[in-house]
């Protein structure tokens, strides 16, 4: 009896697994089934170094450069907000605070996570934007330093409690072979406890990149939506979430721009991808 | 012969983690370049009563302490001590090997960097302190490598020249051979026995005849008190207390 019901407890979860690993293999197979396509129409080189986006001119430009570009900077724009803050309030809540004060900001800072995107979004329409043109007297709010801002919060919360984990998880008995060394709290923990959980708070920010580079309906709502290559923080920019999201409901199945959408569709996957797994890379390194 | 002036004088020290009164009374003198035995069943405050000494039990919230812990003629609880000051003077190695996840090398410079020791002296200081922990020979061509390529019995005497590094006055050992395996425990103890000419050592045992074996007073303590404190031979051969000789027959512990 005990027997049946560990194999049948066994064949359950096996299963479970394996239609998980199916579903993903199927949705990897069907981006590279619907993008592929787009290569008879132009070149690898030319999709990813043009910077020219006209999919609806005749004849059509599909040259991503410009949008790969929108993606990396308002990316790179979050981290530069959200490094500092996720840091900062991880080694405050692990090392600094009391008990108390600790657990009312875990909480918080998780349910900040638990907020949905399309509210990010419209703080950074119904606020931040015309915020911005007011301070800055720019002529609109929509643009790379603002969704930078957004992004950078929604990723706050998965740096800030990932880092949490791993400087938490640094044992006691390290902490106090330093103090006992004469180093001092701030010592201790910059040159012990966070040297210690490096591989933890470095995954924690690919992580964070990784958020920040596919999430969709922020940079729809508040990057602006211009497909050019900016020349300042100001400008609008068409990050490649965006521009699937903004273009995949007017275009007509089979087209050539239905397979560009696609496209940028394995462009983002792959870069995804191998932020997941230099993170797998440093979580195995440091388990060795 | 040995040395009567005291190094680390105690003056009715009493400590309290929260309600939990653990330390009651305690009055013990640690005497200068001798080794000091602290013995007692589990749970007795040997660990409470070493953390004093470099005021480590500050990290435990809730901890009340009244007296003083006179080193030479200055209480370490007297607010205008600084107490990384104290720490530097006082060294403190662990009961499990805790070295750092770096380098050997950066093991013993950790507490030389955190002074602000001129870089110039720092590598002559690392060498010698390793020397001084018999460690120079096993690990000299691998300096660079990580802390905890050493075995257990290596890491911990890596603790003991990071230690030494300080140039403290005392070291304060808490079963510093509980996880290691006999020989590397009786290397441990010919260490201590050498380095008692240039430091004073304060060291927690579980075992009665480490005690016997290397040091030159024990101080027995119960539920929180001092029991009993004088010459080991003495103490080991003619008790005066009954419960100390209950304890050193093996009656409890
Ligand atoms: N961090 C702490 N917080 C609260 N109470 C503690 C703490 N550490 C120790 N105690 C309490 O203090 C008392 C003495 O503990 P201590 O560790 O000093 O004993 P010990 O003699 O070293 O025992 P052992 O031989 O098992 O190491 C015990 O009652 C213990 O429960
Ligand atoms: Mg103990």
């Amino acid at each position: 009896m005990n027997n049946f019901k560990e194999l049948s407890f066994k064949t359950v979860t096996y299963i479970a697994s394996l239609f998980t690993i199916v579903v993903l293999l199927g949705i990897i197979f069907s981006i590279f089934l619907g993008g592929t396509p787009v290569f008879q129409y132009v070149s690898l080189t030319k999709f990813l170094s043009s910077p020219s986006w006209h999919p609806t001119h005749d004849p059509p430009d599909f040259g991503i450069l410009s949008l790969i570009i929108g993606s990396l900077l308002v990316t790179a724009g979050a981290l530069v907000i959200s490094i500092p803050l996720g840091l900062g309030s991880a080694i405050y809540i692990s090392e600094i605070a009391s008990q108390r004060v600790r657990e009312i900001l875990k909480p918080i800072i998780e349910l900040l996570a638990g907020i949905p995107s399309v509210v990010y979004g419209l703080f950074g329409m119904a606020f931040l934007s015309p915020f911005l043109i007011r301070i800055f007297k720019i002529p609109t709010g929509l643009n790379i330093f603002s969704a930078s801002i957004i992004l950078g919060l929604m990723v706050v919360p998965i740096i800030s409690s990932l880092s949490e984990d791993a400087l938490s998880s640094v044992p006691k008995s390290l902490r106090e072979a330093s103090l006992a060394l004469g180093a001092n709290k701030w010592e201790t923990i910059i040159r012990i406890v966070v040297p210690a959980a490096k591989a933890g708070i470095i995954s924690s920010i690919i992580l964070g990149f990784g958020r920040a580079v596919g999430e969709t309906m922020v940079v729809l709502m508040v990057a602006g939506g211009a497909a050019q290559i900016p020349s300042n923080i100001f400008q609008p920019v068409r990050p490649m979430p965006a521009t699937i999201a903004a273009e995949m409901g007017e275009t007509v199945i089979g087209s050539p721009h239905f397979y560009a959408l696609y496209g940028i569709a394995i462009i983002l996957f792959v870069i995804t991808f191998i932020s997941i797994l230099i993170t797998e890379f440093i979580v195995m390194r440091k388990k060795r | 012969m040995v040395n009567k002036s005291a190094h680390i004088i105690t003056e009715d020290l009493n400590l309290w983690f929260g309600d939990n009164h653990v330390l009651k009374d305690v009055n013990i003198p640690v005497y200068d370049r001798n080794v000091t035995a602290l013995i007692g069943p589990s749970g007795c405050g040997k660990s409470t009563l070493l953390r004093c000494f470099n005021r480590m039990n500050d990290l435990i919230p809730e901890t009340r302490i009244t007296g003083k812990v006179m080193l030479y003629e200055e209480n370490i609880y007297s607010s205008r001590v600084d107490v990384t000051n104290v720490r530097t003077k006082v060294g403190m190695v662990f009961q499990k090997p805790n070295p750092f996840p770096k380098s050997i090398y950066k093991n013993v410079s950790y507490g030389l960097n955190v002074r602000g020791i001129a870089r110039s002296r720092i590598e002559e200081i690392v060498e010698k302190s390793l020397h001084d922990a018999w460690l120079w020979e096993e690990v000299k061509d691998r300096l660079h490598e990580s802390a905890f390529s050493l075995s257990g019995g290596q890491q911990q005497r890596l603790c003991i020249a990071r230690a030494l590094a300080n140039d403290p006055e005392i070291i304060l050992l808490d079963e510093p051979t509980s996880a290691l395996d006999p020989q590397s425990t009786a290397r441990i103890e010919e260490l201590c026995l050498a380095l008692k000419d240039q430091v004073t050592i304060l060291i927690v045992t579980h075992n009665i005849a480490q005690a016997g074996r290397i040091s030159d007073y024990t101080a027995f303590m119960y539920l929180g008190e001092m029991v009993e404190f004088g010459k080991t031979k003495q103490m080991f051969t003619v008790p005066k207390d009954k419960r100390t000789e209950a304890y050193l027959s093996g009656v409890f512990g």
